[in-house]
């Protein structure tokens, strides 16, 4: 047993931990939220010269042929930096289902220009209240053309494709579409966290193609869904471990009855709780990294854990930050609702936590103490 | 990043196993994990924990982290978790040397003369002799440096006068470590002194303390002109609460080590036998959503007991990062232990095994996680300590500070 990370993975960290201090101030994040942008286009073109885009894309597709435990570690550090970028659709979704489920052409394709970051990409699936569901899809695809709705659709202001997930005869499929394209209308909604903005997207006979097989579509979509929830889940953790920084830092500094507030047990134990929340969530969060670069099926269960662990301790932090901070954490000045905006956005991105555990249940129940 | 054992690891546990095997009975997968709480033993039950003790020496399996001079085997705490962990896997006696071999023994290694390492840590890792902890006292007990159990220098002895209390196993055990104070003119911290004390000295009286689980594992000790000789002293006059701290920190890597409440495997099979609604409560909702976060937060337990575990073994000093599984685990099981029992519908109030289900396991537990929510460090305590030593923040206002002890306020 080991459960360090290496010299390697440490120090693609602090690389991207430096990068990102610099080039992903909290003033940009700012700037995407209170803009009309889609998002920072400057801090993408160098997020991709870093090539952190394709960190876990094979060299032979364009990528640095890294694997998931580098990626897991910077993904911990764009969600630290709240980087106003669409790493989370173009990344976790778009890339991992293109390169799960993609014909040798269309990886060839796309997924070089995904890494460079030439091209953004995205995933549609929800359709509205309801199910968070691939297998309940009911935008159609007939083999080249979809048509229906997808609401929200995280990204795809910026992105140039959408993988999305549809119904095509009695089955579910993926197909691939051009979101420049004819067909395709997008209409940028009001979002909870603007720095990370969702979007109605109307399909009118827009050409598209299959992605893998016809009706496996379902099946690849919780895999990558599993996928995405390990990295989001890292993403969490390094936004709500700044939280708690930042927290500490403001109680520090702010004195009432003569003391610095951080000096009172209510707000310590309150501070040791969301502490020890973010550590059970990196815990099951390095069972699930371990599951995922290794391509064990355990990241079935482990996903769940760490979606669910993640979500809920970037929103205690959150929460508690605000409560902390006192009054000035309420004001729009003050950078603590972009965390807070953050992390319920994040919490509902693949669908929510009280959905992943029932996700988790239905796993469990198949295999613990039968 | 590596969960699984290495080659080296994987042979250890097999030869572990095998040992095991030799000796014990396996547990059945399909019972109830056992009951963890282990106090309700008789006079057969503590000679039975004895002799698997020698058992495990005799053949080069005990104390295994311990130096070989002092009886151990040398190894790294990884290696004494896994035997740990196989061992788990068996039926085995009353759990007795967990303070002795896990903090005391450590803090005569630290602190103790020559003498008293050869004296006394061979006789300690077979576990013929047993020892205790005498550190709480009524009036001093999150704050320990608050105690007043008086040690007088009497010629060549010291004379010990006071009560400690919540002394685990006091009343069979053969020798105890006491923290006293021996100087009442000095800032709190500053006037203590540790020794080692028989137990069966005259003027020793140990009365044990009927819990509200009915067990009784914790002991009131009172000590009337009890007379120490001056070699059982253990670090210098006014040194005590360094070597208590010495015994303190053994404590938390102890408990550190638990890892997660493992019993998330019975909790599921408890939803499918129990009925919500006319259906098995694993169909309901809410009952479903609990089971994740039991499941959740078991797991996120037992992984960060194998971070600090694997840090360790790497060389890592261990930390009050440690802290975090008694932190969130006690109170946990307290809630796992309720949530079971919600399960049960009127049934929960049942404890008689004979109709409860997995033999009224929860409702022990229940009644029994209070006390593990106190002891080795409340639930508050712990977060001091997280707030603290982990992240930083200021420590407590103290009105005590500096003030000779006789002169602080006790209230009585």
């Amino acid at each position: 047993m080991n459960l360090e990370f290496s010299d390697d993975q440490k120090f693609v960290q602090q690389t991207a931990r430096d990068y990102l201090e610099e080039h992903a101030t909290l003033d940009k994040c700012r700037a995407v939220l209170e803009g009309s942008g889609t998002h920072d286009p400057e801090l993408w073109k160098g997020v991709a010269e870093m090539g952190w885009l394709g960190a876990a894309v094979p060299e032979e597709y364009g990528g640095a042929g890294l694997g998931y435990l580098e990626l897991v570690l910077i993904s911990q550090e764009v969600g630290r930096s709240l980087a106003p970028i669409p790493f989370s659709s173009s990344v976790y979704l778009a890339t991992e289902a293109i390169l799960q489920a993609g014909s040798e052409d269309q990886k060839k394709d796309l997924l070089g220009r995904l890494s460079a970051g030439e091209l953004i990409g995205t995933f549609a699936l929800a359709e509205g209240l309801g199910d968070f569901d691939p297998g309940t899809c009911q935008v159609s695809f007939d083999g080249s053309q979809l048509n229906g709705t997808k609401l929200p659709v995280p990204d795809a202001g910026a992105a140039g494709i959408a993988v999305v997930v549809a119904r095509e005869g009695e089955g579910t499929s993926l197909a691939l579409v051009d979101l420049d394209g004819a067909g395709v209308t997008r209409t940028p909604l009001e979002s909870f966290d603007p720095s990370r903005p969702l979007y109605q997207v109307d399909f009118e006979g827009a050409p598209a193609t299959r992605l893998g097989a016809a009706g496996e579509g379902a099946a690849v979509a919780s895999d990558v869904l599993d996928r995405a929830a390990v990295l989001l889940g890292y993403e969490q953790i390094g936004g709500a471990e700044r939280t708690l920084e930042l927290t500490k830092e403001q109680t520090m500094s702010r004195f009432a009855f003569g003391r610095p507030v951080a000096s009172f047990q209510a707000l310590k134990h309150r501070m040791a709780d969301v502490y020890c929340k973010i550590q059970i969530a990196l815990s099951n969060g390095y069972y699930a990294a371990w599951t995922l670069s290794e391509g064990s099926e355990e990241v079935g269960v482990a996903s769940c854990s760490t979606r669910v662990a993640a979500s809920d301790a970037f929103c205690l932090a959150t929460e508690e930050m605000i409560q902390m901070y006192g009054g000035v954490g309420y004001t729009w000045e003050y950078d603590c609702h972009l965390f807070y905006r953050r992390a319920k956005g994040t919490a509902h991105a693949l669908g929510t936590p009280d959905e992943w555990r029932e996700k988790l249940v239905q796993r469990l129940d198949k295999t613990i103490g039968g | 990043m590596n969960f699984d054992d290495t080659p080296q690891e994987a042979e250890f546990r097999a030869k572990a196993r095998a040992f095991l095997e030799q000796h014990l009975e396996p547990l059945n997968p399909d019972e109830v994990s056992p009951n963890l709480l282990g106090e309700r033993e008789d006079e057969g039950a503590i000679q039975k924990a004895k002799d698997w003790q020698a058992t495990k020496y005799d053949n080069g399996w005990a104390v295994l982290t311990w130096p070989k001079e002092y009886g151990g085997q040398g190894m790294g705490r990884l290696e004494n978790v896994i035997f740990n962990q196989e061992e788990g896997k068996f039926k085995t006696p009353a759990a007795i040397y967990g303070i002795g071999h896990g903090m005391l023994g450590p803090t005569l290694m630290t602190h103790g003369t020559e003498e008293q390492k050869e004296r006394y840590l061979k006789e300690m890792a077979r576990g013929q002799v047993v020892w205790c902890q005498l550190f709480s006292e009524p009036a001093a007990g999150s704050d320990l440096a608050g105690l007043r159990t008086s040690a007088v220098k009497d010629g060549d002895e010291w004379v010990l006068n006071g009560q400690k209390i919540w002394s685990t196993g006091a009343h069979f055990c053969d020798l105890g470590m006491i923290v006293t104070r021996t100087d009442p003119e000095l800032p709190k911290h500053d006037g203590l002194t540790y020794f080692i004390v028989d137990m069966n000295a005259p003027g020793v009286e140990c009365r044990p303390i009927k819990q509200i689980n009915g067990g009784a594992g914790f002991n009131e000790v009172f000590f009337n002109d009890v007379r120490v000789p001056a070699e059982y002293r253990v670090g210098g006059i006014g040194e005590g609460w360094k070597v208590a701290i010495t015994t303190l920190m053994n404590e938390r890597v102890s408990i550190g080590a638990g890892g997660g409440a493992g019993r998330t495997k019975d909790l599921f099979r408890l939803a499918r036998e129990c009925r919500k609604n006319g259906r098995p409560a694993i169909e309901d909702t809410a009952v479903r959503q609990r089971l994740a976060d039991a499941f959740i937060t078991s797991k996120g337990l037992q992984y960060t007991g194998y971070r600090t575990m694997s840090a360790i073994s790497r060389g890592a000093t261990p930390g009050p990062e440690g802290s975090i599984g008694k932190a969130v685990g006690a109170p946990f099981s307290q809630e796992l232990a309720a949530f079971a029992m919600e399960l049960q519908g009127v049934m929960g109030g049942v404890m008689d095994s004979s109709v409860a289900p997995q033999d009224a396991m929860w409702q022990e537990s229940y009644l029994g996680s209070p006390g593990i929510r106190i002891a080795g460090g409340t639930d508050e305590i712990l977060r001091n300590v997280i707030a603290e030593r982990v992240l930083g923040l200021p420590g407590e206002h103290r009105s005590d500070k500096g003030v000779p002890f006789r002169d602080i306020p006790s209230g009585s």
